[in-house]
């Protein structure tokens, strides 16, 4: 893994647009100019209605999607070259775990394509387990572990190999408010035990709020960046931290910045979700 | 956090799927024990409702031995011809297989049984090989699935009897062309399952060994085809039982005399004189099909230990 110099952003953005055709007609216009530096070390969250594009930037960033204008430079490099030299740890929605693998190989998979040895595989997998306080269950099946307990192992697995950019898509969506409110804490700890930039998908204002150094704001139908709210809450956050007044005022400027930029109909967000979702699939055929 | 600690506690782990119930085994052979009970006595009652009249086993008493029961109907097709006394097939398994020979039918069915069966299993590995292949070339190019999966499902709409004599011509009348038969029959299945098998993962999951930068061989070996593991059984139990009957059917017209197929003609034969013995010809046949099936759902058992519902099925 190169690391860039500490001046040069981990993620630059230059006027990146994203339009889905079919034959030679636009459909639709996910991404309209987005234009955004990330520092090293820094925790962004992307913020917006559903079908805002947000998931659709963050594959743009991972090299899973190619954008249709603009340029990604991350680490100093194409976004392709940063995905070849494994860059990027990927965080999903659903936990996505292999049922036929424990926990511990799960989190070995990653290792396995990389071609580490043995030992390293093993000492890596057990040191990530147990960061995600999940040390008790490497020889566990995923489907012996609750919903939490599973997207835990998912991030064990992604920050297995040392990615410098961890990119989380909406990874508690699926969650109960009491888990993922107990999740936010662990991804801060994570984050500020290991210093990985984190760029992290939510439609949730008050996780946005609570974990990110920036929440950036983002509108839909084109997707473009309306707004990007510095979050200069103190550190280490905690229980606290969700109750001081300050966090209600960036969380009302977050709401404030979505509701301007927002004006959706029901049917327009319902066909903006469809194609967010269309992007996925088509993402993966490659 | 005192919540966390609260969630890692090993007694949470829902310990529901974790094993099958030791008892289960057991219920299930003795259901399998009842249903067999049922068939012989819907069979044997419907014989002693509208059968021939009854007499000893002609095995143990000879001909001529008095009726000891003469049912109220006479219905065709449960007289001693269509539908034999089940202990008359069961005895005929210890008679002599021809007049004079000392081989019982039992004894020869076996060894034709075995006889199938490797043929039967020569043709199924290949028969499974190939439809690995070409799952596994389809799942990679659309353009050749689109093209050649027409001819795949067209292969199988031709009866088996229409090209069994074409092969026997083709690879002579020998061992070959009954597994050539044998193959055919089985790489259809397996083809078909395999391709949905080996698309079965996750979009996402694409997405993140995209992530890693791995090969197409590295997201096959490690993703692909474990994830498909579970269609690959299915489709090859099929292909056991399909194996059989390629193998049954492929030996009539290459003549082979050793094998069940043999069996079945020359028993049909003589269905007029000694129903029973074809009746054991059919058991034999479901016997040898049944133990393949078990074979491989062994294997199955296996190898996808450890799996939610792997116990199922």
């Amino acid at each position: 893994m190169t690391q860039a110099p500490p001046t040069e952003p981990v993620v630059r953005l230059a006027n990146v647009g994203k339009t889905f055709s079919r034959g030679d007609q636009v459909v639709t216009t996910a991404l309209e100019a987005i234009d955004l530096d990330i520092a090293r070390g820094e925790f962004i969250s992307l913020i917006g209605p559903s079908g805002c594009g947000k998931s659709t930037l963050l594959r743009i960033v991972g090299d899973l999607i190619e954008p249709s204008s603009g340029d990604v430079t991350v680490n100093g490099k194409p976004a392709r070259r940063a995905r070849m030299d494994r860059d990027y740890g990927m965080v999903f929605q659903a936990p996505v775990l292999f049922d036929w693998r424990t926990v511990e190989d799960n989190v070995k998979l990653p290792l396995e394509i990389l071609g580490k040895d043995a030992a390293t595989r093993d000492r890596r997998a057990k040191e990530m387990l147990e960061l995600v306080e999940l040390g008790d269950f490497l020889k566990h099946h995923p489907y012996q572990l609750s919903g939490g307990m599973q997207q835990r192992v998912a991030i064990a697995r992604a920050l297995a190999f040392e990615p410098s950019i961890l990119l989380m898509d909406e990874p508690f969506g699926a969650l109960d408010e009491m888990t993922r409110e107990r999740m936010n804490g662990e991804v801060l700890r994570i984050w500020e035990q290991t210093g990985t930039t984190i760029l992290f998908v939510t439609h949730s204002i008050p996780e946005a709020v609570f974990l990110s150094s920036r929440v950036v704001v983002m509108s839909a139908r084109p997707g473009r960046i309306t707004k990007v709210v510095d979050v200069d809450l103190p550190r280490p956050r905690n229980e606290d931290t969700r109750e001081s007044r300050r966090y209600f005022e960036l969380v009302t400027e977050v709401r404030e910045a979505l509701r301007r930029g927002g004006g959706l109909d029901d049917a327009a967000e319902l066909e903006a979700a469809a194609s967010e979702e269309r992007t996925i699939a088509e993402g993966a055929v490659g | 956090m005192a919540t966390a600690a609260g969630v890692a506690d090993p007694g949470a782990v829902p310990s529901v799927r974790a094993e099958p119930r030791p008892a289960s085994r057991g219920r299930r052979a003795l259901r399998w024990v009842l249903v067999l009970a049922a068939i012989v006595v819907i069979w044997e009652g419907l014989k002693f409702l509208g059968g021939t009249p009854w007499r000893a086993p002609l095995a143990v008493a000879g001909s001529g031995s008095p009726v000891l029961w003469n049912p109220p109907f006479r219905w065709p097709f449960v007289n001693d011809l269509n539908l034999p006394h089940v202990w008359n097939i069961l005895l005929t398994f210890g008679q002599p297989f021809q007049r004079g020979a000392d081989q019982t039918v039992g004894q020869y069915l076996l060894g034709a049984a075995l006889y199938t069966w490797r043929e039967a299993v020569l043709g199924f590995i290949l028969g499974s090989v190939i439809g690995l292949v070409l799952a596994t070339i389809f799942v990679h190019a659309r353009i050749l699935e689109r093209a050649l999966v027409p001819y795949v499902v067209a292969s199988q709409t031709i009866p088996i009897i229409a090209l069994a004599p074409m092969i026997t011509y083709a690879f002579g009348g020998n061992i070959a062309s009954v597994v050539v038969i044998a193959t055919y029959l089985t790489f259809f299945p397996v083809t078909i399952a395999m391709i949905r098998g080996l698309r079965s993962l996750d979009p996402r999951a694409l997405e993140l060994t995209r992530s890693y930068a791995a090969s197409r061989w590295q997201v096959y070996r490690k993703l692909r085809l474990p994830a498909s593991l579970p269609y690959l059984f299915t489709a090859l139990k099929i292909a056991a039982t399909a194996s059989i009957v390629g193998a049954i059917v492929g030996e009539s017209p290459g003549g082979i005399a050793e094998g069940l197929g043999r069996v079945i003609l020359t028993f049909n034969q003589y269905y007029i004189t000694g129903p029973e013995k074809l009746w054991a010809a059919i058991i034999a046949s479901g016997l040898l099909g049944v133990a393949f099936y078990l074979i491989v759902r062994g294997i199955e058992v296996a190898v996808l230990r450890g799996r939610p519902g792997a116990a199922d099925g």
